[in-house]
């Protein structure tokens, strides 16, 4: 079951949650919407249910144009960040509920309510209230009770957004084997890139009420495509400095820059991650950045450093494996020298250039 | 930024002195403050009420009996009660729960408007408010030669009765429900949206099983201002004996009826409109406790979140 958006637009008194927003969902995909608070993306989320209206544009799924059904004709499960539980009934009766709604015989929610609560995880519980259960199981039973109408696709907004770190982690792998046993098309909205880059096939960065880039994990996060998506994507070094004849000068900072060629210098603003930075004691490879340690904290899968340049007033974070920062014997107020191994730079458009 | 320090104090534990605390009044002004209260309460309260039962049963269970029962007038005035309050308290639940929903539901313009048009009814003397309906209905009022002419009657009639009483409870019900409503949140009802329930089984199933307390609340006090409202049915009602008098008109008709017999009747069907508030109180209480452990789950689910 694809889905395709076309051109939406929302508007919310004087705030354009949406502005133009197309999009594609593969069959049987797993898409992660991913931004900040305000990108739009559980306004798109909650368009696609028919949750919400748009002001204009279109949703599509496979082919047929559901822009005007009700989220009743367009048969799609919801989960809520806040699993939206109703209260007053017990477990069964939660997973039973569009069933009931519906109107299906008896034995067949019997039925269906008991194999997704195995499904989940959480049989035997079916007696119990929504406030007896822990977080995490109340957001699978969330889940079960989206899934018991059978529905065309799976959708769900900042699911483990109210959950524990640890809770959060088993359940993103949980989503993960559950997508490849069921291959239900499944959109999840989320803020933390981490959360979608582990459980999505594709993923969606949004800003702003626009779409920055969408592709595969790797695509987005090898080759991002905007700043924004840069400096969204988790930890990054900015330099500001000048482009000219292949080369980006940023600083003492000099890296080789193909994709400029040309003679005319032009601004340019390059972004470097923590782990692209390296550091010797002594000056090394074609420039590098001469710079004092502020602070070291080695706690963590990887050290990470602190430096500051004096001449340039610029502070950067570096990453560096255990062993090699074991191996260097950093401390506060030691001299050192940083150089890049990569950088990524974006240019801004030639008409601002011309101002 | 700075980085988090290795060796953080580790929390000490400050053991509370035994000692009274600071909010704690010395002995004599709770004493004081409690008599005080005990006190008021005895002679405002608990001993006007106590005299109005002791005069109702003054002359035994069986006078008590017949001043209620012998009196066809008296019986016809508990009748047209039982008839007007049930009328008010439909009216009340239905606009109660429409306004309710439309403030607690719907952001528009005029929403903090309407929420203070609500209490309108209770600002303005039951006086006033049937005096509005009078200049509305009455001979002189601005429908009422179209209604003389249709042969209309709403004024000095039961239907005048249900208005006023319906316009003096009118926020009973909404008040209860908007802070149900809003700390309950509409996350529910969405989720049985997009679950496939229709409007009606999303209010049937999921609204009212959330507000069940606080509506019933809400019509318990209704209920009991509906049946005891004077001021207002007093100057709608023309209060023709044994046609358009409730049981408060009545109470005050007995009373000055001048003799020992109708001043014992009085006191009768005054006891029985006690009573009703004794009722009352008692249902609130158990409501209250339940309305207010709705509030309290509502707010806890939310903390969690």
């Amino acid at each position: 079951m694809s889905i395709v958006v076309k051109n939406l637009s929302k508007q919310f008194g004087t705030f354009k949650a949406l502005d133009n927003v197309s999009l594609e969902v593969p069959s049987g995909s797993l898409l992660a919407l991913l931004g900040p608070s305000g990108s739009g993306k559980t306004t798109l989320l909650r368009i696609i249910a028919g949750l919400e209206h748009a002001d204009q544009g279109q949703v599509e799924y496979e082919k047929e144009d559901v822009t005007h059904q009700s989220p009743k004709d367009r048969e799609v499960g919801f989960v809520f960040q806040h699993y939206a539980l109703f209260r007053h009934m017990t477990i069964f009766e939660n997973v039973a509920f569009g069933m009931r709604v519906r109107s299906l015989p008896r034995a067949e929610i019997q039925d269906r309510v008991h194999e997704l609560l195995r499904l989940v995880r959480l049989e035997g519980l079916h007696k119990r209230y929504p406030s007896q259960l822990s977080g995490g199981q109340r957001q699978r039973v969330a889940l079960a009770r989206a899934l018991a109408v059978k529905p065309r696709m799976l959708l769900l907004d900042e699911p483990f957004g109210a959950l524990d770190a640890k809770v959060r982690q088993e359940l993103r792998q949980w989503l993960r084997q559950l997508h490849d046993e069921i291959h239900l098309t499944t959109v999840f909205v989320t803020h933390d890139q981490e959360e979608a880059f582990e459980v999505a096939d594709r993923v969606v960065v949004m800003n702003l009420g626009h779409i920055e880039q969408s592709g595969t994990p790797q695509e987005v996060f090898d080759h991002p495509a905007t700043p924004f998506v840069m400096d969204f994507l988790g930890n990054v070094n900015v330099f500001h400095g000048r482009v000219q004849d292949g080369m980006a000068m940023m600083g003492a900072l000099n890296i080789a820059y193909p994709d400029y060629p040309h003679a005319e210098s032009r601004n340019a603003t390059a972004y470097v991650r923590p782990h692209e930075l390296d550091i010797e004691r002594t000056p090394f490879g074609t420039s590098s950045l001469k710079a004092k340690v502020m602070q070291v904290n080695p706690a963590g899968s990887v050290a990470k450093v602190r430096v500051f340049s004096e001449e340039f007033g610029l502070a950067l974070n570096v990453d560096l494996n255990l062993e090699r920062y074991a191996e260097l014997g950093l401390k506060p107020d030691d001299v050192v020298y940083v150089a890049a191994r990569r950088v990524r730079v974006f240019m801004p458009p030639a008409a601002d250039y011309s101002i | 930024m700075h980085s988090i320090p290795k060796n953080l104090p580790t929390a000490t534990v400050v053991s509370t002195s035994r000692g009274r605390s600071a909010q704690e009044d010395p002995w004599w002004v709770r004493w004081t403050l409690i008599s005080l209260s005990v006190l008021v309460l005895s002679v405002l309260v608990i001993l006007p009420v106590a005299n109005v039962f002791y005069h109702a049963f003054s002359n035994g269970v069986v006078a008590y009996w017949n001043n209620l029962t012998g009196d066809r007038e008296t019986l016809h005035a508990i009748q047209l009660t039982l008839f007007v309050v049930p009328i008010a308290v439909v009216a009340n639940v239905i606009f109660g729960v429409a306004a309710a929903w439309a403030i607690t539901r719907f952001r528009f313009h005029g929403r903090t408007i309407l929420t203070t048009m609500i209490d309108l009814p209770f600002a303005i003397s039951p006086v006033v408010a049937g005096l509005m309906f009078v200049l509305l209905f009455g001979a002189k009022g601005y429908f009422g030669p179209w209604l003389q002419q249709h042969n209309i009657q709403i004024l000095n009639a039961w239907p005048a009765i249900a208005l006023v009483t319906t316009f003096v409870t009118l926020p009973f019900v909404a008040r209860e429900l908007i802070p149900v409503m809003e700390a309950i949140g509409s996350e529910e009802e969405i989720a049985a949206i997009s679950l496939g329930a229709n409007g009606w089984q999303m209010f049937w199933r999921v609204t009212i099983p959330n507000i069940k307390w606080g509506l019933l609340y809400g019509v318990i006090l209704c209920n009991a201002r509906a049946m005891g409202e004077f001021g207002a049915v007093y100057v709608v009602c023309g209060r023709v004996i044994g046609k358009t008098e409730t049981m408060p008109i009545r109470v005050n008709t007995l009373f000055e009826g001048g003799t020992s017999e109708t001043y014992s009747s009085s006191f009768a069907v005054a006891s029985l409109l006690t009573m009703l508030a004794l009722v009352t109180l008692f249902i609130k209480i158990a409501l209250e406790h339940k309305t207010q452990a709705d509030l309290k789950e509502a707010a806890k689910t939310q903390q969690t979140e």
